[in-house]
Parts: C-alpha cells; structure tokens; sequence
C-alpha cells in the first residue's frame, strides 16, 4: 500500500519534471517574440533589441528555463511581460471561469449519463434503451462549439431567454453568473454526457450478467432494485477512470466554449498570451494545467484503492 | 435510497457553487449587460488593450479606450480633422515655429483630485523621452522638444530644436497625453488622468469598465459606467448585440453581417472612414519590384472597386495614396490606375517579365488579408505574376519575419496610424523604400508653415502614387452598430480614441 502511494508520487514529480521541459521547448521555438510585438508596427530593431534585453530574453535557453525552474520552486510562476503581474494573478480570475465551466459540465454530463446509460442497459432490448442509445449517439457526433453556436441561436438571439455570452462573477451576482453559465455548461455537457452514458451503459451491461446480480434477484431485489443497491458501486469502477479522462478533456472543450461564449477563462488567457508572446503567462498557465491533469489522475489511482477494497487488501 | 441520492446531488452542487464561488470572487464591478439602461454603456470591441500604458506597448487598443476618456492632452483631434483645445484653453506659436505657449485650463483636475499643472506636462513628456519603458515610435515624437518651461503652473511653454507641424499633431494622440506627475499608481494595471472616466476595473481577457468621474473638471458625463467588452470571434460579437447585450459594436469585423442590424427600429448603421489603408506591400528590395514597371503593372492589374466588392460588401473608400479622405491634403488619387490587364502585361514585358513572375505574397492572418490575398492572387495571375501566398500568424509571426526581417516581396495589412504617409520616409522600414526625393519633401512639409504643409504633403502623397510606391487597396470603413436611441458617434474615426464624450442615450 505504501509502496503504491511511493511509486505513484515519484511517477509525478517526474511527469512534472518532464512537462516543465517539454513546454519550455515548445513555448521557446515559437516564432516572433514579445518585444517586436509590444513596439508593433512601428517598432525599430534597436528598440527591439533593448527590449529583449530588459526582459532577459537576450539569455541562453538553458540560462532562461533554470531560472523559470527554480522560480516554480518557490512558488514563482513567471511574471508577465507586458504589465508585471505575476501568473497567479493574471490567471487567478481566470481559473474560477474555468472550474464553473468544468466542474458544471461535468456534474450535468454525470447526471445526464448515469440514466441514460441505466436505461439504456437495463431496456437495452427495448425502444426506449434504444432510444436512448440513439440519443447518445447523436450527441456524440455534434461538435461542443456548434451545440454552443446552436444554443446561442435559438436561446439568446431568437428566445432572448438568456445571455449569448459574458461573464459575471459569482461574487458579484449569483443569479446572473448562474444565467450566463447556462448555455455553455449545457454545451459541454451533452457531448461529455454522450460519451460518459456509453460507459455507463457498457459497465452496467457487464455487471448484469454477473452471477451475484443473479443471486440478488434470486433472493427477490427487482432487477433495478439489485442493480443500484449491488451494482452500481462495481460499474462505477470503469466509469470513474472515464470519468478522470474525461476531466482533461473536459479542459480542452472549455478553452473551445470560451471562445464561442466570450468567457474570460484559462483559455482566453492562453490565446491571448500565445498572440501576445507574453511566454511567462503561457509556461505558468500550462504548467498549472498539466499540474491540475497529474494531480486529477493521481487521485483517480488512488480513488481505486477506496473503491475496490480487494486493492487495500493486496500487499 | 432515493433521499440519499438527492442529499448526494445537493451537495455536489453545493460543493461547486463554493469552489467557483470563492475562486471567481475577486473583486466588483463586472460589466452590466446595458440592454435598455440608460445609466450605463456597453461597447463591443475587438483588440484588448495588453496594458493600461499607452506609452509602453504601441497597441492601439489602449487609446482605443483610454484616449480623451481617461487620459487628456492638451490638444483634441476633432471629428472633422481639425486640432482643438482641450486642456490647452488656448495656444500661441511663436513666429519662427519653434516655441509653443499653452495656456491650461485653470479648472483641469486629475481624478486624484490635483490641479492639471505645466509640472504633469513636463513630467508627460519627459517619461516618453527618458526612454526606457516608452515606444520608440514615441520617443522619435518626442524627439524635437528641446526645453519645457513648468515655472508657471498654469502656462506650459515647449520649446522645439526644429520647426515640427507633426508634432502638434501628435501631441493630441497617444504621445500627448497628460499624466499625474504626483500618483504613484502602477500604470501598467490602473490610471492617473483627468478625463471625464477613471479605470474602474479591468478584468483582462474580458472587459475593461469605467466609471465616471464625478469631479470631472468639464461636463459631466451621462453614464456612470461605460464597459468595453472583448470579443475575439466578430459572431461572438454580433450574437450580444443582437440579444440586447451591447450598446454600440465599435467597429463591425464582418461586413458581410451587416443585414443582421438592418431592423432599424432596434438598430442604427453609421458608416464612415477610418485611417486604416489596407496596403498591399511591395518590397523595394526585390529585384523585379524595384522596377517602378512592375509596381504601375500590378496597379493595373487589380480592380481594386471588385476587391471591394467581393472581400468587404463593398464598404470601404478607394483611396489611391496613403491619405484618407479626412486629412487636410487629401485628393482622389483612386482613379490614376484604372484596372486594365492589358497594359500591365505591356508593362511587365518592358520590364523584362514577358515570361512572368513569381513573388511570394506572405498574408497575416486577418480577415481582410487573408480573403484579399486570394483576390489579389487570381487578377495577378491573370497578367502572368505567379504569387505563391503563405499565411502567417498575426501578430507575432508577421511582425517577426515580414517587419523587421522584411523577408517577403508582397504582403497585405492595414496600417492604422493617423498620418502615416511619412513612414515611406524611412528606407529601412519593412517597405524598403528610398526615396531621397519624398524625404526631403516630408522634410520641408515638417518644417513649414501650415499652409506648406498642407500642400507639400498633397505633393509627396502625389509621388507616392505616381512612384506606385505601393498599391494601396482601399480603406477600411468606420462601421458602428449601435442600439436605436445611441447619439453623438462621431461618423468618421479619425484618432485612435473611441471617443465617448459626446455619445448620450435616450
């Protein structure tokens, strides 16, 4: 067990060790920097120069990825370029655009795909489990963004029911921050709960035919009956591993919804930053995003050992 | 069971609405979906300001905003081109041009509070020239003032090394503005000016808000807030205004989604000028461009009116020269090389090109360029000039290898500086183009009385055209949506400001 949790925190800290370097490279081999793009149009190659140097960039890489490194260390991101604020407070608004985006998506997809994904098990030989593989289906195959697009369409610009994007801040005014989510959590929701119900569906199909729902219904549980009290803790196995990928994903759908919906979320912050080469704001943020993955799957391994007790037991 | 899987719902919810709520929970003051209000403004807006300096980055979406808003100058560029006072109540040249005496208006105060003195002139311009944060496109401004003389509060007198018609003018655009020479804000973040709005909170990515400033020294504002929002996808943008979220879309990005607003009981089109010229680039360095045949010959070879047409729903002014329609020596120059292919292949087959010609034509990607590259490609191709297009990505990538490494011999892009004409001036901007004759002129026309400058800039606007120093495609237009009952948009931009001072609602 000990073990597990040891070799598990090493996997980490290398995986962050690896990604610090991956996205210095990545982030250093984009043409174009952010002295030419701060002078602009007008801008002439001495001033460029001095500008370089001023903000360090004139330094060897390695000189430059060392001391972003050792930064993190201490807990300093990086500072933007352009105005001097640290990452943290150029993306700590930003992070709470994105969590409501996530976090709502996600629980609307869970509360979409567990039914549907019952229904369509339990009834699978029947038009409404069909039905509801259908409906699936037809989730899967519409793009995020153009659910959105369409949803903005009929919602907001024909309806007028609610905003067509914008953000306000929970703090600020809970109703409306609730209203301007709508559309975009939806959005999300449906294409992540398309592809979580086909989980759903498969896992509990498996436990069906285990002998120990047999038994249960022997002894007289009704079939939905033996499968929530029984067999959902064993299906939801599988469907949190989907769950823990889907998660990731679920970030990269949201910087996509950001876009369409003009929310000033992570994503906004990285394409802003990428067209700015303001490359601090872009190593801190993805840094702090591939943290968020690494830290959702190591919780994911570990939230195994809770589920299934025949892993605790194992030495 | 049931109620246990409902407590369960509950309180993932309840988990949730804390997470965002405490993470989202940073400051007040977002901006207020204005609709039918009257008391606020909402504007839409494409290019976010990446800093609240103007004098620090050269974007111009920061005096899009902050520009006789927040910030002040002595001088105003009005709506009809013509320089105003503004905190300057009036002002005297001295005979030999070189000595500038601004009287301040005695009322002026900064939001802080402080009186507008000569002292904030000084420190203003003295940041700009001190270098090191400041744009070079500023410093060069600043270059010709030789003295400021703050020993009366309320007069500054600006003493220049040489005679400068440009640089009055400039002292009404970014490099004019006059900060609080005694606030210790951080300017990258916040602002010290004394105009009529005060920076109330910028959430970047999103909007920026301002909220009036109740103590403004001149008239009082309508709105207590004015909200520019961002929007990097124009739908995006269209889709607020269209559901009552926006006010006024500052510019419209898409053309072609014009008809969206033409319900006119919701809605007012204004359509204007700009200062932008989409400039198709011709590098003087490349050896068949060099060739002043080759440049007449591709202005013949683009009919520029279907560009129009085609690439922007036929909005927008042919131009002809650098100049658009609102500068004092503007002529219609759009007619000089009327479109006729077969005059350019005469003129590429006296240049030597009879065979044809390949150049690369390296696009930002902008919506103009990019649709106008195509354009300009098909009627290219059709006098023999093969232009092999590549896109790249804009900013960063386009300033990097077209504007200062000027590897390229064509591209696309719309310079929009007021006054811009003078940059042909300097051979070692992206264009290449040495001119000895045009800068002496641009020379002259600085150093001249007004009335020499007006006509020794038509003149050098004139070379330009007949030198076919570059083709210029047209000029992008001022289109302004704005909700029905909006009043006081200027129809015409002429400045980098959006200027709110004369927009009321009813």
């Amino acid at each position: 067990m000990a073990l597990r949790i040891a070799t598990r925190v090493a996997a980490f800290l290398g995986s962050v060790l690896v990604a610090s370097i991956l996205i210095f490279i990545v982030t250093s081999a984009l043409p174009g920097d952010v002295a030419q793009v701060i002078l602009g149009t007008n801008a002439d190659p001495a001033a460029v120069e001095a500008l370089r140097q001023r903000h360090g960039l004139d330094r060897p890489l390695p000189v430059q990825y060392l001391d972003w490194l050792f930064g993190m260390f201490v807990g300093d991101f990086g500072h933007s370029y352009l105005t001097g604020q640290s990452v943290i407070s150029r993306i700590s608004p930003a992070i709470g655009v994105t969590l409501s985006l996530v976090l709502g998506g996600m629980l609307f997809a869970v509360l979409f795909a567990i039914p549907m994904g019952m229904i369509a098990a339990i009834r699978r030989r029947h038009a409404s489990g069909a039905l509801a593989s259908a409906l699936s289906q037809i989730g899967l195959a519409i793009p995020a963004f153009w659910a959105g697009l369409m949803l903005v369409y009929l919602f907001a610009v024909n309806l007028g029911w609610l905003p067509a994007n914008g953000y306000i801040r929970f703090g600020n005014d809970p109703g409306r921050w609730a209203r301007h989510l709508v559309l975009p959590v939806l959005s999300l929701a449906i294409v992540q709960g398309s592809v979580l119900s086909r989980y759903v569906r498969s896992a509990i199909i498996e436990v069906l035919g285990e002998d120990w729902i047999r038994t249960a219904r022997a002894i007289g549980w009704t079939k939905w009956g033996a499968l929530i009290r029984h067999g959902l803790r064993n299906a939801s196995l599988s469907v949190v591993t989907v769950l823990g990928l889907q998660l990731a994903t679920l970030f990269v759908g949201a910087i996509v919804i950001e876009s369409v919906f003009a929310l000033p979320g992570l994503g906004s912050v990285l394409l802003a930053a990428v067209a700015q080469r303001d490359l601090m704001i872009v190593q801190g943020t993805v840094m702090l995003l591939v943290l968020a993955v690494l830290v959702i799957n190591a919780l994911v391994d570990l939230s195994y050992l809770a589920l299934d007790p025949r892993l605790r037991s194992r030495r | 069971m049931r109620s246990k899987f409902i407590s369960l719902i509950g309180g993932v919810i309840a988990v949730a609405l804390i997470l965002t709520g405490c993470a989202g929970n940073g400051g007040n003051g977002n901006g207020d979906n204005g609709g039918g209000a009257t008391d606020t403004l909402v504007i839409g807006a494409v290019a976010q300001p990446p800093t609240m300096d103007a004098v620090t980055n050269d974007s111009a979406a920061i005096p899009q905003v902050l520009l006789y808003n927040v910030y002040e100058t002595l001088v105003k560029m009005g709506s009809d081109g013509e320089l105003q006072p503004l905190l300057a109540q009036r002002w005297e040249v001295s005979p030999d041009n070189l000595t500038y005496t601004f009287h301040l208006e005695p009322g002026a105060t900064f939001a802080s509070g402080k009186q507008v003195t000569s002292t904030d002139v000084k420190h203003s311009i003295e940041r700009i020239q001190a270098g090191e944060p400041a744009t070079n496109v500023l410093q060069t401004q600043m270059e010709v003032v030789e003295s400021i003389d703050d020993s009366d509060p309320a007069v500054a007198v600006i003493t220049l090394n040489r005679s400068s018609n440009a640089w009055l003018y400039n002292m009404s655009s970014t490099g004019g503005m006059i900060f609080d020479s005694e606030s210790d804000a951080d300017l990258a973040t916040t602002t010290a000016g004394s105009g009529p709005y005060q920076l109330k909170q910028w959430n970047q990515g999103d909007s920026v808000v301002l909220e009036r400033n109740d103590d403004y020294w001149a008239t009082r504002q309508p709105f207590s807030e004015v909200t520019f929002r961002y929007f990097s996808d124009p739908n995006a943008m269209n889709n607020a205004m269209l559901s009552d979220d926006l006010d006024i879309i500052s510019n419209l990005q898409a053309p072609q989604a014009i008809d969206q607003f033409s319900d006119e009981s919701r809605f007012q089109i204004i359509e204007g000028t700009t200062s932008g010229e989409v400039v198709l680039a011709m590098n003087h360095e490349n050896e068949a461009l060099a060739d002043v045949r080759v440049r007449q010959a591709i202005m013949h070879a683009i009919d520029r009116q279907a560009l129009v047409d085609t690439i922007w729903n036929g909005h927008g002014t042919l131009i002809g020269s650098m100049v658009p329609p609102t500068d004092p020596w503007f002529e219609d120059l759009s007619g000089e090389y009327e479109y006729d292919p077969e005059k350019a292949k005469e003129l590429l087959a006296e240049a030597g090109y009879a065979d044809g010609l390949t150049l690369r034509l390296r696009l930002p990607v902008l919506p103009y360029a990019t649709s106008g590259g195509q354009f300009v490609a098909s009627q290219l191709g059709e006098v023999g000039i093969t232009a092999n297009i590549d896109e790249l990505e804009f900013p960063a990538r386009w300033l990097d290898e077209v504007l200062t490494k000027a590897d390229y011999d064509m591209t696309i892009v719309s310079h929009v500086e007021p006054r811009d004409m003078v940059k042909y001036a300097d051979p070692a901007y992206y264009w290449r183009y040495d001119n000895a004759e045009f800068r002496t002129l641009m020379e002259e026309a600085d150093a001249g009385s007004h009335d020499e400058y007006v006509e020794k800039m038509r003149e050098g606007a004139r070379m330009l055209n007949e030198d076919a120093a570059a083709n210029w495609l047209f000029l992008l237009p001022n289109l302004v949506i704005a909700r029905e009952g909006i009043t006081g948009l200027p129809q015409n931009a002429t400045s980098l400001s959006f200027d709110l001072t004369n927009i009321a609602a009813r």
